[in-house]
């Protein structure tokens, strides 16, 4: 890979201080992502999601971001004011969340709401932004582009209002997507479906992923390395394809608590927390 | 980040899990300087009443000294004399145990009334639900002071008569807010929970639904309160509230009208009097909310 | 229905008709579990999986059909003592306690709605077989994670000695290493208490774990009952069961370029 990474994170910190002591959200993680797909796997409270947003400049008073790198294209994120942050938001980086019903606006429309997006990254072309917006719809396969277009988010089913989001996140043209539990709140049928509407987007156009979800499963089978967070940390690394051989306790333990389709297990093993990981 | 508390030691009993609960949220109110200055202005109306004759150092309110007549603020009378020689510093403090005791009747009146026609219209839903609402519109559609003017015309003026017909106009709101709440709180899983162990009706409705109620009407209480002075004090203003000679700061307001020119402290301090306590009810019923409701932090 | 058969329901119809057109949330349902079995409601949402659940626990009236417990119709109203013979766990931790009320208060209601005396010594038992002890009891659901709050909502529910357990995704809401604990917790007083379970889930996973025969449920109707061992080799009758089993295997990546 000749290309620089498209990101480059050393020593992330996100600490917010609170009444009595102050809470790190997220402690020392660093990893570079290129064009591949990284997963980041953990459970609430390992800091996972608030990586993700402090990556877009997500995280508001009294969060504090701190990191000794923290370089997005060769760009310093650290240095970015409000103009910069929208400036990168939407089009070189964006993020779908987990459910388009808080994250899409109940108000409009979700044409408008597509064609809203594509107009703040291209301030020329408004008249191009009603044909983009479908084109847009029809690469997430909804079957029925213009009604879903006049439709409210209200309107649309929990994995129709899944791919208009993605739809939206995309129409910037982003070069990495990070998506945050994006397909928690959804059946599991449809699940696999709006993962796959992902996977061909992202490879078709060579974007970088960040997967975040509390879900090893669904992130071993979809992206290529995986980070495994506790307690803020990042304690392991790995190759997607490699889980099995992880090293670290809890990543095995993590592994050994989930109840299995294919084995059956007596009893779930139980993660006994080792204080030793919080160093 | 899991929610069990780290620092501090586990309660050992119920009575000391709600003191601290008691403690933490008062920790929390005093946070806000507003609030606390609001609670500081209604514990001193209290001790004021409360304590009436050595805060005025005796000094009795009715006492008439015609040679001592609108006299100005002085070393011998702090707030000066009214046009019967009356000392305005110990009417007002006087004032404050009128004051009190109408807001407090009131608010011992409107907040048991509304809860219980507002909970058992929000649960009991249907039939109950409409007749106990258009009964709240009824009583909703009375203006405060006509009503109070009826009354008096009606049985007469005096303390008694107001603090009913401000009751009466007063309570609706509280049944609307304690109907809303209910009927949100009546769809969660932990009132599900009672049902499936076998609860009663009225024992849902007061042991488990009512008691979420009570932080909403409280706060719109001291909201109100400033509200019901104002009324009483406009009652008072009339002649319809405390008769003369009680020193009742209203009146005292209307007592002083006709030298509002050149004695200004015969009216304009009882007036500053309803206007702090008014404002300091205010100040602790936001700080209040804003304790009750966390997310507004 | 089967001699045997602890709890039998049997063309369970369950319509709601609000302002705008009826919804048939459950149509047609019928199973049976027998004693001391654990008997798994899957489907995806808008499946009704849930709704059978709370018109078997009373809360919600069914349109049609019947539910017989040891063999007794159960109706839409419920005496206390019927109430006693089935408690419910719900889905979320964070909306199934009382805010306002401790541990301990929480505990003491249903024994004093039953008027069951020492309740003193019923609650210490009660949180210690769950796996809490003296340090939890006067907390309030705030001060308690996720996992100790849906410990705290099982003990609720079994402090009346109910013979049957109707579970609402217990464990959905939960990590996956706090969900070991709570299922290993379940596993342990199911064997204890010889208690019968209607355990309602999504994750197929989880009801392959808990339950030895399941239902698949779409759009409010049963479309196959099966023992786990189908759910794991996947070897349904159903289109959809097959659709669904394979589904929750988890996502093939298409061919690398």
């Amino acid at each position: 890979m000749s290309e620089p990474p498209l990101f480059e994170v050393e020593g992330l910190d996100v600490v917010y201080a609170g009444r009595d002591e102050a809470t790190h959200a997220v402690r020392d993680v660093s990893f570079s992502l290129g064009r591949e797909r990284l997963g980041i796997v953990g459970e609430s409270g390992s800091g996972k999601s608030t990586t993700g947003r402090a990556l877009l400049g997500l995280i508001a008073s009294p969060g504090i971001v701190t990191a000794r790198r923290l370089t997005f294209q060769g760009e310093d994120l650290r240095a970015l004011d409000d103009r910069g942050w929208q400036a990168m938001r939407g089009r070189r980086l964006s993020m779908v969340m987990q459910d388009p019903k808080y994250s899409l606006n109940p108000v409009k429309r979700i044409g408008e709401q597509i064609m809203e997006t594509f107009r703040l990254h291209n301030p020329g072309a408004s008249r191009e932004a009603k044909g983009r917006a479908l084109a847009m719809l029809e690469a997430v396969r909804i079957r029925d582009p213009e009604a879903v277009f006049h439709r409210y988010p209200h309107q649309l089913s929990g994995g129709m209002g899944q791919r208009a989001m993605i739809a939206m996140m995309l129409i910037g043209e982003p070069d990495v997507l990070v998506a945050d539990e994006p397909t928690s709140a959804l059946d599991v049928t449809v699940q696999n479906e709006v993962l796959r509407i992902l996977d061909d987007l992202v490879s078709a156009r060579g974007m970088g992923l960040i997967f975040i979800s509390h879900n090893l499963t669904i992130v071993s089978s979809f992206c290529d390395r995986v980070l495994v967070m506790y307690a803020g940390r990042v304690v392991e690394t790995l190759d997607a394809k490699a889980l099995d051989q992880a090293r670290h306790p809890y990543t095995r333990a993590l592994l050994a608590a989930a109840p299995s389709l294919d084995a059956p297990k007596a009893e779930l093993s139980v993660v006994t927390r080792d204080p030793a990981w919080l160093a | 980040m899991s929610a069990v508390a780290k620092s501090d030691s586990a309660p050992r009993s119920q009575a000391e899990a709600r003191v601290r609960g008691f403690a933490r949220a008062a920790a929390r109110l005093l946070e806000n300087p507003l609030a606390a200055a609001g609670l500081a202005v209604v514990l001193a109306l209290v001790a004021m009443a409360v304590f009436a004759d050595t805060v005025s150092f005796h000094i009795p309110p009715n006492a008439q000294d015609l040679n001592a007549r609108l006299l100005a603020p002085g070393a011998a009378h702090w707030f000066g004399t009214d046009d019967l020689g009356r000392d305005i510093y110990a009417r007002v403090v006087h004032g404050a145990r009128v004051t009190l005791s109408i807001v407090a009747l009131v608010a011992a009146i409107v907040a048991p009334i509304g809860l219980a026609v507002g909970a058992s219209a929000g649960y009991f839903g249907g039939i109950v639900d409409v007749v106990l609402m258009r009964i709240t519109d009824i009583f909703l559609a009375f203006p405060r002071l006509v009503l109070a003017l009826a009354f008096a015309a009606a049985l007469g003026p005096g303390i008694e008569n107001a603090v009913i017909a401000i009751a009466l106009t007063a309570w609706p709101p509280y049944a609307r807010i304690a109907r809303a709440e209910t009927v949100t709180i009546a769809k969660s899983d932990y009132v599900a929970a009672v049902v499936l162990q076998g609860a009663a009706a009225s024992r849902i409705l007061f042991r488990h639904i009512v008691p979420l109620c009570l932080s909403s009407v409280i706060v719109r209480l001291t909201l109100d309160m400033a509200g019901i002075i104002l009324t009483a004090a406009g009652l008072g203003f009339l002649g319809l509230g405390a008769q003369p000679p009680t020193a009742e700061w209203g009146a005292m307001v209307a007592a002083g009208r006709d030298v509002v020119l050149e004695q200004w402290w015969v009216a304009t301090i009882p007036g500053l009097a309803i206007f702090i306590v008014s404002l300091g009810f205010n100040l602790l019923g936001d700080g209040l909310r804003d304790v009750f409701d966390p997310r507004a932090s | 229905m089967s001699a045997a058969a602890k709890i039998a329901v049997e063309g369970l119809d369950v319509t709601f008709r609000g302002s705008g057109k009826p919804v048939y949330a459950v149509q047609d349902v019928s199973f049976e579990a027998a004693e001391g079995a654990a008997f798994g409601l899957v489907g995806e949402s808008g499946s009704g999986k849930s709704t059978v659940l709370k018109a078997i626990a009373g809360l919600v009236a069914p349109s049609a059909g019947t539910i017989r417990i040891d063999g007794k119709p159960f109706g839409a109203r419920r005496t206390p003592n019927e109430r006693r013979a089935m408690q419910y766990v719900f889905q979320d931790p964070y909306g199934s306690l009382h805010p306002r009320q401790t541990v301990d208060r929480a505990l003491r209601e249903p024994l004093a709605i039953h008027r069951i005396a020492d309740a003193d010594s019923r609650i210490a038992v009660a949180l210690d077989e769950v796996g809490l002890d003296a340090r939890h009891r006067y907390r309030f659901p705030h001060q308690l994670s996720g996992g100790q709050r849906q410990r705290v909502a099982i003990a609720r529910a079994l402090i009346l000695s109910p013979s049957l357990l109707l579970l609402d995704e217990p464990t959905s809401a939960l990590d996956v290493s706090v969900q070991a604990e709570i299922l290993n917790l379940l596993a342990r007083l199911r064997k204890e208490r010889s208690l019968t379970m209607i355990f309602v889930s999504h994750d197929l996973a989880v009801v392959a774990h808990v339950c030895e025969t399941l239902a698949i449920m779409r759009e409010g109707r049963i479309v196959e009952r099966m023992p786990v061992d189908t759910l794991r080799t996947g070897e349904a009758v159903e289109a959809y069961s097959r659709e669904l089993i394979a589904a929750s295997r988890g996502y093939v990546r298409a061919a690398a370029k």
